[in-house]
């Protein structure tokens, strides 16, 4: 069994602190820098972005919005403006291409808690697992996508969300928001590993739809170079995409992660004493295609 | 197929059971966050929302919660609900008498809304209609005990259209006047201005939603004399004009003065006043 003491200081090891967490340290800073862009205005007075993840209104000039929320009030009966639309536009059109899941490992600030929650778990060995299944966060969307009808309230999904309440809550003010946050928090460390992110969350699913096509994947490009050192498996917070590109060689099936799962973390990548993996196209191939059909793979990093 | 795989199959059953067991349980939580968005998506008389806000069901459904009209708002005293606040989560409000809104000219919140939950069709903020301002405590207003306060006819940007004063005989002292306000609704926007400006330790006039502020007469409900001026005539009976059965020159005006007696009307022995009959029989005697 893989120990958990040591997971890590192989590619620690192999490639130095930096490069064993370099995905992590960008995805911070992503996480961290678009929360300080919509915080500049308030605290500093530097209005370079004004709003929050629902709709936000960047110098003045470039509208973002949120598809998911926008749709939930269009199913209420609702036509939105014509910036609204722009909005959801350019926002489908960036996580088409770089993957949706991309908004939950790079943008949404839930993932910097349930991730710590997630290391937390592998640090204090709790090995809790609940019976809830994946695929609830689809049950979930559904139920969302039908309230709007269902019920008066509107935006009924709106009322609760977690996602949305933290990042409102960090720009705008909290309130009693964070009883929310430090319950995902003790939900995720206790009750079930990647409780929140991998099985419930319906943003999460509606962004895993937008993306089951993008563009940008991960590529188990090296994967004949694979140890079997499982640490993979641990640090992925959906650790059933990696097997079928991993393994899949025998199977001829492709190395690249396709399942829209995948939150392009990027963890994996960080981990990997060996490197197999890299960031690529959806149509990339291994690194073995690439040699035998004599090209040289642009996915593949020195 | 390997033997693993094999194993690792979950059969027909256990999937289909899988699945109930999550339908059940997210249906769980529907029933649960319909009858709390029920709950939570009540606004207290005390929260208004910014100008041009949709009808509140509608506007539940239209605003996204993100903020920019907060954003907007030169004078700051737009928020958003927090967890925990009364108002529905994320969604815009003011407070009237902490912050009443000042009434841009511009009208920045609306401007800045992307999904027209502020109505953009809202050019001119005398416009909005935001609330309702309502003189709700005629014993604690200090104008009923015949004061001179006026304060809120004086801040109130709709100056002696949204609230006027009425003169009223101050029967106290029996010679002083009474200066009351009276709000209008065609033309009071509910900005608020009056109830921060209130000068009772709690507001004596309070910006309340509309539909807490006033009353609707039934839709089948016809007022006579309205009815009459569309139509240009009496519609049940027709317009003729009663006769009554009186000496000439003198003739009855039916809400009007009463019993009138022309100049020249031929002149009766008897007084108006039946008593000088009477008594002046009596006399004779």
């Amino acid at each position: 069994m893989l120990d958990m003491k040591t997971l890590g200081h192989d590619a620690i090891a192999e490639k130095g602190r930096f490069n064993a967490h370099k995905y992590l340290i960008l995805r911070r800073l992503s996480q961290l820098g678009i929360l300080a862009l919509f915080l500049a205005g308030p605290w500093l007075g530097i209005w370079i972005v004004k709003g929050n993840l629902a709709y936000s209104l960047t110098l003045d000039f470039l509208p973002l919005t949120d598809p998911y929320v926008l749709l939930q009030g269009s199913l209420s009966g609702v036509v939105p403006e014509t910036t609204a639309i722009i909005g959801v536009v350019i926002v489908l059109l960036f996580y088409f291409l770089v993957g949706g899941r991309v908004y939950c490992s790079w943008v949404c600030p839930v993932n910097m808690v349930t991730d710590l929650a997630a290391w937390l778990r592998r640090k204090l060995g709790i090995r809790t697992t609940s019976q809830l299944s994946r695929s609830t966060r689809f049950w979930m969307l559904g139920l969302t996508l039908i309230l709007p009808f269902a019920v008066a309230g509107g935006i009924v999904w709106e009322l609760v969300n977690p996602v949305s309440m933290m990042f409102r809550g960090i720009v705008f003010g909290m309130g009693a928001a964070w009883v929310m946050v430090l319950g995902i928090f003790l939900f995720d460390l206790i009750v079930a590993k990647d409780g929140w992110c991998g099985h419930i969350c319906p943003v999460g699913a509606f962004y895993n739809l937008v993306g089951s096509r993008s563009l940008l994947r991960v590529n188990a490009v090296q994967r004949q170079a694979c140890n079997d050192c499982m640490e993979c498996y641990v640090v992925c917070p959906e650790p059933q995409v990696i097997k079928p590109a991993l393994k899949g060689e025998e199977k001829g099936a492709s190395p690249v992660i396709l399942s829209s799962d995948c939150t392009n973390c990027g963890r994996c990548i960080d981990i990997c004493a060996k490197d197999v993996f890299s960031y690529g196209g959806r149509r990339s191939k291994s690194i073995e295609v690439y040699k035998r059909e004599g090209e040289i793979n642009p996915g593949v990093q020195a | 197929m390997t033997d693993t795989e094999r194993k690792n199959e979950i059969n027909r059953r256990q999937f289909l059971g899988n699945m109930l067991k999550t339908a059940c349980s997210v249906g769980l939580v529907g029933l649960g966050l319909g009858a709390y968005s029920k709950r939570a998506s009540s606004l207290p008389a005390s929260y208004i929302r910014p100008p041009g806000a949709l009808p509140e069901e509608e506007f539940l459904g239209t605003c996204i919660r993100c903020g920019l009209c907060v954003r907007d708002c030169p004078y700051d005293i737009l928020f958003l609900g927090e967890v925990g606040d009364q108002v529905p989560t994320g969604t815009p409000y003011f407070v009237a008498r902490t912050g009443p809104c000042e009434m841009c000219e511009e009208i920045p919140c609306v401007v800045a809304c992307p999904t027209n939950a502020l109505d953009h069709e809202l050019k001119d903020i005398e416009d909005s209609r935001m609330g309702l301002a309502v003189l709700i405590d005629q014993e604690n207003c200090i104008a009923f005990h015949g004061l001179r306060c006026e304060v809120c006819f004086n801040v109130c940007p709709i100056r002696n259209r949204a609230i006027t004063l009425d003169m009223q005989h101050n029967t106290r002292s029996g010679k002083h006047a009474l200066f009351i306000p009276v709000v209008h609704s065609d033309a009071c926007t509910g900005c608020g201005l009056c109830e921060r400006a209130c000068i009772l330790e709690e507001a004596a006039i309070k910006v309340f939603p509309t539909h807490l502020a006033k009353g609707e007469l039934g839709k089948h409900y016809r007022l006579g004399w309205e009815e009459k001026e569309k139509a240009g005539g009496a519609l049940v009976t027709p317009d003729t004009e009663h006769r009554y059965n009186l000496p000439e020159g003198v003739r009855y005006e039916l809400q009007g003065e009463g019993l009138i007696i022309e100049e020249g009307a031929q002149q009766t022995p008897f007084s108006a006043n039946p008593l000088d009959t009477l008594n002046s029989g009596f006399m004779d005697k």
